[in-house]
C-alpha cells in the first residue's frame, strides 16, 4: 500500500508520522514542491528578521524522516489524476498512489486588483514569498501593505525592521476587524500608529500603478488617494490552495469538500487542514486555518488513510497572535460585533498595554481574550466548556494568569472594575 | 477568482539550507546614529588606553586608571543606550543570524581569539600584562591596601563586564521583570560578594573568601587543606566561613533546588552563570541543539563530578591517614585539576569560545555544581517549565536561544512540561516566546 500525502506542513508531516505509527508496513510519500523537509510556516516572519535561519524552523530533526522510513519527493504538482491513482509533476513526472492525503494548505487572496501581476506585489505565505521579498526589498523605498490582519502586521513590522515606512491599507473602521471587537481593535490600531506606521482604516486597495516597464510605482486608494511605493503587501487572508486540483473531479467548494472523517467524495482521497473544508451538515461548513486545527486534522486524516474510523471534533476554539511586542490570546467565542443575548465585559489599561474581555451567553461564560497578558489555556478551556459563571471566572482569574513571575497581575483591578461594570 | 496565480510566487529559485537564504539587503543602510558613534570612539579610546598601558606606553596613576576605564564604562553604557534606550519593549533579535560577530564570522572569530587570547596569556604568561595590572594599581590600593596582582585586574575585568553587559541586558529586556531581576541579581552577587567582599576581608586580614561559590564548583573549600585553612583562621570568621560553605554545600543546594531549581544558582548567583548572562548574552544561540551533543554533555559532566567527588573522598582519606595513602601525589591531583578543569576548561574554553559555541560551555559540560544541581532539579525539584495547552506553533525561537542547547520545542509542540539537568532557568525561552506558551515555574 502507497500512501502519498500532498503537502508537507503541519497537516501533512503530522499525519504522515502518525500512518507510520498506524501503518509500520506502509510506504509513505511526502510531496512538496516548497521545501524539500516540514519547517513552521509561522516563523516566516523570523526568518527575515535574522531571529532564526531557516533550519531553526523546522520542527523535527531531517533525521526523523529517514527513521520513519517516510520519503520526501521535491515538486509541484500540477495534475491529479483520481481515476488512474497518480500525480503528475511539473517536470512530466508521475507518481502513483494507492491513499491520497491533500494537504495543500493556503495561498494569499488576490482578488483581481488592477496591477496584482506588477513586479514587486506580492503575497507572504510560502518560502519562496519571503525569497522573492528579498529581491523585492532590494529596490523599495516605501511599502503598502494591503489588509489589516495578522500576516499583515507580520509583513508591515518585517518591513519596518529594514528602515522602510510602511503605510497599512485596511479596510475595516479597527485593525483585523473581522475578528477583533472594536476595544481590542482600536487599542491595537493605536499601537500600531504609535510604533511609527501610517495606518489608513476603512481604507482599501483601487489600483496598484505600474511604471511602464512592468514594475511598480504605487497604489491608488479607495479615498482615491496615489500612494508611491515600490513594494505592495497583498495580505488580505488567505483562501485554500485548490491548484492542482483542476479536473481531477474531486468536489470543491471554498475548500475541498470533506466529511467528518476528512473523506472526500472519491474513493482514497482525503484532505486536511487549510485546504479541507469540513462538511458539517448543518448550514456552515468548517474551513480552519490555523496551526493547531491543521495539527489536529492531520491526526484524524492518518487514521482515515489507515481506515481507521475517527472524526475531527473542533474543541472549543483557541488562538493567539502577536501584534509587533503585543501578545494576544483568545479562548472560546468572542465575537467581533455584541449580538443578541451575550454581555460584553471589557477592561483595559492601555499604558499599562493590557486588555481583557469576558463573554456570557445566558449566564454563562462563553468566551474571553486578552492583549499584553497570557492566560492558561487548560484552565479557560474548562471553564467555557463548563459554562462557568462570570463570578466563578473572576474569583479564579488568579488561576488563569500564566503571565511569567514577576509580571505585573492586575487581577485585582481587573475583578473589581469588571465586577462595577456588571453590576 | 482565488485561482489566478501570481507567476512570480513560484519561480524564485533559491537554497533554503543556506545561511544567508532569507537575508534581506537592505535599500537603506542602518546608519550609525551620532549616540553609537560616541559610544564606539569612547570604546576604542579606552581599549586602546588599555593596550597602551600594556605595552608600556602609558603610566600608573588614577589618571590613566579613569582615563582607560571611565571611557570603556561611559561606552560601555551609552552603545546600549542608543540602540535601545528609545525602543518599545519587546524581543530584540534582528539581525542576530546575518551578523559576523554572532554568526562566527571573521568579527565572531577574532573575539574568540582574542578571548581565548587573554586566558592564555593570563594563566601563564602574566609577565606580559605587567603594565595592565599596574593600571589598576590605584583601585587595589584602595580596597585591598596591597598593589594589584593578576587575579585582582581578572575579577576587576570581569566585574566590569558583567556591569556593562548587565546595563545592556536591562536594557534589551526593558519590560520583562524576570529578566530585569535576574540580571540584577547576578550583577549584585558578582559586584559585591565575589568582588569588593573579599578584597575588603583581605583587607582586615580576614580569609579571601567567596561567599557564592561552594563546593564542587570552588573544591577548595571542602579540602582538607582549604577547610583547615580556613577553620584555623583566628578569630570566628574563619570558622563560619568553613561551615558556611558546608551548609552551603549540603543545606542549600538542596533546599533552594527544590523549591526553584538549579537556577537560583545558576542564572541568579554563580559569576560564571553572570558572566554567560551578561556578556555572553550576544552569543547564546550558538549552543549546539542536536542530540549527539546532548549525549557528550551527559558524559563529560557527570564525568567531572565524579572525578572531585572521588578526589575529594581520598584526599579526606589521604588526610585523615596523614600522608599515608598517597604521599605527594594529593597535591599532584589538586595541582592538575586546577590545571585542566579550573583553568582550561573554566577559563579558556568557558569564556574564550563565548563566539564560537555560546556562553555556556563550562556549565554545560564541565561544571560539577551545575551536575549537582542538575540531578536534584531532576530528582527532586518542584521547578519545570510549564507549557501552555495546544499554543505551540513549533516556530523555533525557544530551542534557538537556549544556551544550554536544550530543544525546547520538542517538548512545547507536544504539551509537555519540560524537565531538563541542564535548564539554568534563563527563561530566555519565555521571553522570546511569541505565542506565550512557556512559563517557569513550579509543580503542584
Amino acid at each position: 500500500m502507497h500512501a502519498v500525502i500532498l503537502g508537507n506542513g503541519v497537516s501533512g508531516a503530522t499525519a504522515a508520522l502518525r500512518l507510520r505509527e498506524l501503518r509500520p508496513e506502509w510506504r509513505i510519500t511526502m510531496v512538496s514542491g516548497e521545501t524539500t523537509y516540514p519547517y513552521s510556516r509561522p516563523a516566516l516572519m523570523y526568518v527575515f528578521m535574522g531571529h532564526m535561519r531557516y533550519r531553526d524552523t523546522k520542527p523535527w530533526p531531517d533525521s526523523l524522516w529517514a527513521d520513519r522510513r517516510i520519503e520526501l519527493l521535491r515538486g509541484w504538482v500540477s495534475e491529479i489524476d483520481t481515476k488512474e491513482r497518480s500525480l503528475k509533476f511539473e517536470d512530466g513526472n508521475r507518481l502513483g498512489y494507492d491513499r491520497l492525503l491533500l494537504a495543500t494548505g493556503s495561498r494569499p487572496n488576490l482578488f483581481g486588483w488592477p496591477g496584482q501581476e506588477l513586479k514587486g506585489v506580492q503575497g507572504l505565505y510560502s518560502l519562496q514569498d519571503l525569497a522573492l521579498l528579498r529581491e523585492n526589498v532590494k529596490r523599495a523605498r516605501r511599502a503598502v501593505v494591503c489588509g489589516g490582519g495578522l500576516i499583515g502586521i507580520e509583513l508591515a513590522e518585517m518591513l519596518h525592521g529594514l528602515g522602510l515606512p510602511v503605510t497599512i491599507l485596511a479596510r475595516e473602521e479597527w485593525y483585523w476587524g473581522n475578528i477583533l471587537p472594536r476595544e481590542e481593535g482600536r487599542f491595537v490600531s493605536r499601537m500600531i500608529v504609535e510604533e511609527g506606521f501610517d495606518l489608513r482604516l476603512s481604507t482599501g486597495l483601487s489600483e496598484i500603478l505600474g511604471d511602464g516597464e512592468g514594475r511598480v510605482r504605487g497604489v491608488r486608494t479607495s479615498e482615491d488617494e496615489v500612494l508611491d511605493c515600490q513594494l505592495v503587501g497583498l495580505t488580505a487572508g488567505v483562501s485554500p490552495n485548490l491548484a492542482a486540483l483542476e479536473g481531477s473531479g474531486i468536489p470543491t467548494r471554498r475548500g475541498i469538500l470533506v466529511d467528518r472523517s476528512l473523506r472526500t467524495e472519491v474513493e482514497g482521497v482525503f484532505a486536511a487542514g487549510d485546504c479541507a473544508e469540513i462538511e458539517t451538515g448543518g448550514d456552515r461548513n468548517l474551513l480552519q486555518q490555523v496551526w493547531y486545527t491543521g495539527k489536529a486534522q492531520g491526526r484524524v486524516a492518518a487514521a482515515s488513510l489507515a481506515g481507521i474510523e475517527e472524526r475531527y471534533e473542533p474543541g472549543i476554539w483557541f488562538n493567539s497572535a502577536k501584534f509587533l511586542g503585543l501578545e494576544y490570546q483568545v479562548y472560546g467565542e468572542v465575537p467581533n460585533r455584541p449580538g443578541e443575548g451575550r454581555r460584553h465585559l471589557y477592561w483595559e489599561d492601555f499604558e499599562a498595554r493590557r486588555a481583557f474581555r469576558v463573554v456570557e451567553e445566558g449566564g454563562a461564560v462563553c468566551g474571553m481574550d486578552i492583549l499584553g497578558g497570557r492566560l492558561r489555556h487548560r484552565v479557560c478551556e474548562s471553564w467555557i466548556r463548563e459554562g462557568r459563571r462570570l463570578e466563578e471566572v473572576l474569583e479564579g482569574l488568579g488561576e488563569a494568569c500564566f503571565d511569567p513571575e514577576f509580571f505585573p497581575r492586575p487581577v485585582e483591578r481587573i475583578r473589581k472594575e469588571i465586577r462595577e461594570v456588571a453590576g | 477568482m482565488n485561482q489566478i496565480r501570481n507567476p512570480l510566487l513560484q519561480e524564485t529559485l533559491f537554497d533554503e539550507e543556506a545561511d544567508d537564504f532569507a537575508a534581506p539587503v537592505s535599500p537603506l543602510p542602518r546608519r550609525v546614529t551620532p549616540l553609537e558613534g560616541i559610544a564606539y570612539l569612547l570604546l576604542v579610546l579606552g581599549s586602546g588606553g588599555f593596550l597602551a598601558s600594556i605595552l608600556g606606553w602609558i603610566g600608573g596613576g588614577w589618571g590613566s586608571f579613569l582615563f582607560v576605564f571611565g571611557s570603556l564604562t561611559a561606552g560601555g553604557v551609552l552603545l546600549p543606550w542608543a540602540r535601545y534606550g528609545n525602543t518599545s519593549p519587546g524581543v530584540k533579535n534582528d539581525r542576530t543570524f546575518f551578523r559576523g560577530i554572532s554568526t562566527r564570522g571573521i568579527t565572531g572569530w577574532a573575539a574568540g581569539v582574542l578571548l581565548t587570547g587573554f586566558y592564555v596569556v593570563l594563566y601563564w604568561r602574566s609577565d606580559l600584562l605587567e603594565g595592565g595590572i599596574r593600571l589598576v594599581d590605584p583601585l587595589a590600593l584602595v580596597l585591598t591596601g596591597e598593589e594589584a596582582g593578576k587575579w585582582f585586574l581578572y575579577g576587576f575585568l570581569y566585574s566590569l563586564a558583567v556591569l556593562l553587559f548587565g546595563f545592556r541586558m536591562i536594557l534589551r529586556w526593558r519590560g520583562n521583570p524576570y529578566q530585569i531581576l535576574r540580571t540584577f541579581s547576578v550583577i549584585f552577587f558578582q559586584l559585591g560578594l565575589a568582588f569588593l567582599l573579599p578584597h575588603l576581608l583581605a583587607l582586615f586580614e580576614q580569609p579571601e573568601f567567596y561567599f557564592t561559590y561552594f563546593w564542587p564548583l570552588k573544591t577548595e573549600y571542602l579540602w582538607p587543606s582549604g577547610f583547615r585553612w580556613l577553620a584555623s583562621h583566628p578569630g570566628g570568621l574563619g570558622v563560619f566561613m568553613a561551615f558556611w560553605g558546608l551548609a552551603m554545600t549540603f543545606l542549600a543546594t538542596p533546599v533552594l533546588t527544590y523549591f526553584f531549581g538549579k537556577r537560583w544558582y545558576c542564572s541568579w548567583v554563580c559569576g560564571c552563570g553572570g558572566l554567560a548572562e551578561t556578556m555572553g548574552d550576544p552569543w547564546r544561540h550558538l549552543s549546539n541543539k542536536s542530540d549527539a551533543v546532548w549525549r557528550i554533555e551527559r558524559i563529560s559532566i557527570y564525568t567531572i563530578l565524579a572525578v572531585v567527588t572521588a578526589g575529594t573522598a581520598v584526599l579526606w582519606i589521604n588526610s585523615a591517614m596523614e600522608g599515608g595513602l598517597l604521599g605527594t601525589l594529593s597535591q599532584g591531583f589538586a595541582e592538575w585539576y586546577g590545571f585542566l578543569i579550573g583553568s582550561l576548561f573554566a577559563g579558556v574554553i568557558g569564556v574564550g569560545f563565548y563566539p564560537l559555541m555560546g556562553p555556556r560551555v563550562w556549565c554545560r559540560f564541565g561544571c560539577p555544581m551545575a551536575a549537582i544541581l542538575g540531578l536534584l532539579q531532576v530528582k527532586a525539584s518542584r521547578f519545570r517549565i510549564e507549557t501552555n495547552g495546544g499554543q505551540c506553533m513549533s516556530c523555533g525561537n525557544c530551542s534557538t536561544y537556549c544556551e544550554m542547547g536544550i530543544d525546547v520545542r520538542s517538548y512545547a509542540q507536544k504539551g509537555d512540561p519540560i524537565l531538563r539537568a541542564s535548564c539554568v532557568g534563563c527563561g530566555l525561552c519565555s521571553s522570546v516566546c511569541p505565542r506565550g506558551v512557556l512559563r517557569l515555574g513550579g509543580r503542584k
